[in-house]
């Protein structure tokens, strides 16, 4: 689950991480309130939404009067931003922060994250910040400095003092580094993050650290037990189509094709769409069905994928595991009976019972194509659909 | 032979009593699993399934000699038994369970390190099965057949079509081992990897992967010095979009890393053979050994 950057740095501010002073308004009247608790009109206007690019896309900007606060604040609220990292309909923005302005004397990166090579946390800085850091990495890896946080000691203050040195720090920085690198440690093992990145870090106008900016990535596994992270779900950035799927356990991903999938199962789900391309379609989602592929799932799967105007076909794949085929094909048959569908539904069934199932989708009076392989179900619905 | 379990390997269900552990179980059983007992904190010394049912994994241990244990307790007491498992001295763990929490598995992680005489499988896997001999798990077992090839994947349902292939051409399994979904594993590629390489029933070697994280460059780069058998290779997730978490919490490409193209490649250069279709692994495998 992602944050918001107000979210984020909230979380910062309680872990001693430095931020600048600032609030966060969903409305335009809250922004006098803002101005006369800061007694200053020098702010940095920032939409709150979950994607990167926020500043090329026109996301922040510097104002320095009440007016022009007011303006930006009522510009920003209720309107989509469009960034290199969202769709070509953007995220909404119900939320700016305003922040008072910082003089800026260096940009620097910082992150942490769960390194699934070495199993470790791994906390990761550049003298280049504010950009991509990807780029950085790729270009200049010198530039990037490392520390692996053992799980048993935790970040040791030699540690953090290494990645100061290396950015070439004064021994003030060194001392105000190491605090954040701790807190930075402590919050992300308390509040089970995943990924923690600030870009930039930078040196302020009299030398302090700062955290300019803040994202934080929770682990959605540990959700259960952090109710309070819990809370700060926004389902406006998230995709009705998702959320819906979501509620019914079932894992969807709208993509750019017009074959629909429905799979049970992560891996095979892929695979499906895969072969989808390779003969020559193009698919319009990822779903994932889950272990069981009951009638209600298999009709609420059936509706979000028909939700999705695209959609000219449907394949469904399910490997049959340990439930019995047959009975999978009764849910799919009750399933397509709710459910009108006017586009070519071609089904799939493998495992256990699969000639009794196929036998039964064949007979249903239904307009399903049934298929007994992998590679034939994926011909028959590029087929019908037309290749791309 | 065959690798990590056979009809010897002595197996105990953690969650034994619970919906998931005794369909199972049942399962199990059926297929002809030698399951010695269950563990159920607070039912110890009552019956399920006509095995006996024991408070503590250490006690199942001692009074039935288990060597191997199942896990289907739920994601947030996962670690826990986890941890108990490997206390007790059980020497192949699996562990079903999806959604456990990744800082949970980097202190598994760190505790298996000092502990190398247990193997962990999963979380988030269907388990482990020696064809007509054992097995741990959720894998249909009639779709198995004893045979040479041995089957190692990061998913489970896309290992049931690669199980199947084989069995069609007739070339059966020694082994199947399903790794997980996770991003932080317990059990890797090269782990299994290197047991097939070992096991003289196992004549060819099959790895499904999919996108997210290195385990398959890193197998890639251990195939390419250390393993003398053919490997088959198919990854899954050429169409997954970046930064999207394709079901499975390990299934990311961030950063631009971990994507099924650079992924093919290294197993390409390695001498791996691939195969692009997920319909394909058991022509390939066939015609490798025939060739």
């Amino acid at each position: 689950m992602n944050l918001h950057e107000y979210q984020a740095k909230k979380i910062f501010a309680d872990y001693g991480l430095p931020v600048p002073n600032g609030m966060v308004v969903v409305n335009s009247d809250e922004v006098i309130k803002v101005i006369s608790k800061y007694k200053t009109c020098d702010f940095v206007v920032k939409a709150q939404v979950h994607a990167g690019g926020r500043g090329k896309a026109g996301g922040v900007k510097l104002v320095s009067s009440e007016d022009e606060v007011i303006d930006t604040v009522n510009a920003f609220l209720g309107q989509y931003l469009v960034t290199v990292q969202t769709d070509a309909k953007g995220q909404p923005i119900n939320q700016v922060l305003l922040e008072e302005k910082c003089k800026i004397n260096q940009e620097l990166y910082l992150s942490a994250v769960v390194d699934r090579a070495s199993k470790r946390i791994v906390v990761m800085v550049s003298t280049e910040g504010g950009v991509d850091i990807e780029e950085v990495a790729k270009n200049t890896p010198d530039k990037i400095f490392k520390i692996y946080v053992d799980p048993l000691l935790g970040v040791m203050p030699n540690q953090s003092r290494e990645l100061g040195f290396s950015l070439g720090f004064t021994n003030v920085q060194i001392k105000q580094f190491s605090k954040i690198i701790m807190g930075l440690i402590k919050m992300f093992n308390e509040k089970d993050l995943y990924l923690v990145e600030v870009n930039p870090l930078v040196i302020d106008g009299d030398d302090n650290l700062l955290c300019l900016d803040g994202k934080i990535n929770v682990d959605d596994n540990a959700l259960y037990r952090q109710p309070d992270i819990k809370k700060l779900r926004d389902k406006s950035q998230e995709d009705d189509r998702v959320n819906n799927a979501h509620d019914w356990e079932l894992n969807y991903i709208p993509l750019n094709g017009n074959i629909g999938c429905m799979v049970n199962g992560a891996g095979l789900a892929m695979a499906t769409m895969d072969i989808i391309k390779l003969y020559g379609g193009d698919p319009a989602n990822f779903l994932d069905v889950g272990g069981s592929a009951t009638k209600e799932r298999v009709t609420e799967a059936l509706k979000i994928i028909l939700s999705d105007d695209k959609v000219a076909g449907i394949l469904v794949n399910i490997f049959g595991g340990i439930v019995r085929c047959d009975l999978i094909a009764d849910g799919i048959i009750g399933a397509v009976q709710e459910v009108s569908i006017n586009v070519p539904l071609v089904v799939r069934l493998e495992g256990n019972n699969a000639e009794l199932a196929a036998e039964k989708l064949n007979n249903a009076d239904l307009n399903i194509i049934s298929a007994n392989s992998l590679q034939q179900a994926a011909k028959t619905i590029v087929d019908k659909v037309g290749k791309v | 032979m065959s690798v990590l379990v056979d009809k010897t390997t002595r197996v105990i269900c953690q969650g034994f009593t619970g919906k998931q552990g005794t369909f199972h179980s049942e399962q199990a059983i059926a297929y002809g699993t030698n399951m010695v007992a269950g563990v159920t904190p607070g039912k110890g010394g009552t019956t399920h399934l006509n095995l006996p049912v024991y408070n503590t994994v250490k006690e199942a241990v001692n009074e039935q000699q288990a060597n191997a244990s199942v896990i289907y307790v739920p994601a947030a007491f996962c670690m826990d038994s986890i941890i108990e498992a490997i206390d007790a001295g059980i020497e192949v763990i699996v562990c079903i369970t999806e959604g456990i929490p990744t800082l949970d598995m980097l202190r598994v992680k760190y505790y298996l390190e000092t502990h190398d005489n247990t193997i962990l499988i999963g979380p988030n896997c269907p388990g482990i099965i020696t064809p007509s001999e054992c097995k741990i798990g959720i894998m249909p077992g009639e779709i198995h057949q004893e045979g040479k090839v041995g089957i190692v994947s990061r998913s489970g349902t896309l290992t049931y079509e690669a199980v199947k292939q084989t069995t069609d051409c007739g070339l059966g399994q020694s082994t199947c081992i399903g790794i997980g979904g996770d991003p932080i594993p317990g059990m890797n590629f090269v782990d299994a990897i290197k047991l097939f390489e070992q096991d003289p029933k196992t004549e060819a070697i099959v790895m499904v992967g999919e996108i997210g994280g290195s385990a398959e460059e890193e197998a890639a780069e251990f195939i390419k010095n250390k393993i003398t058998k053919p490997v088959i290779a198919y990854i899954a997730g050429v169409t997954a979009p970046p930064g999207k978490r394709m079901g499975h919490a390990g299934a990311i490409i961030s950063g631009g890393k971990g994507t099924a193209e650079d992924k093919f490649a290294a197993l390409e250069e390695a001498g791996v053979i691939t195969v692009k279709s997920p319909a394909d692994i058991g022509k390939a495998v066939l015609e490798t050994l025939n060739s």
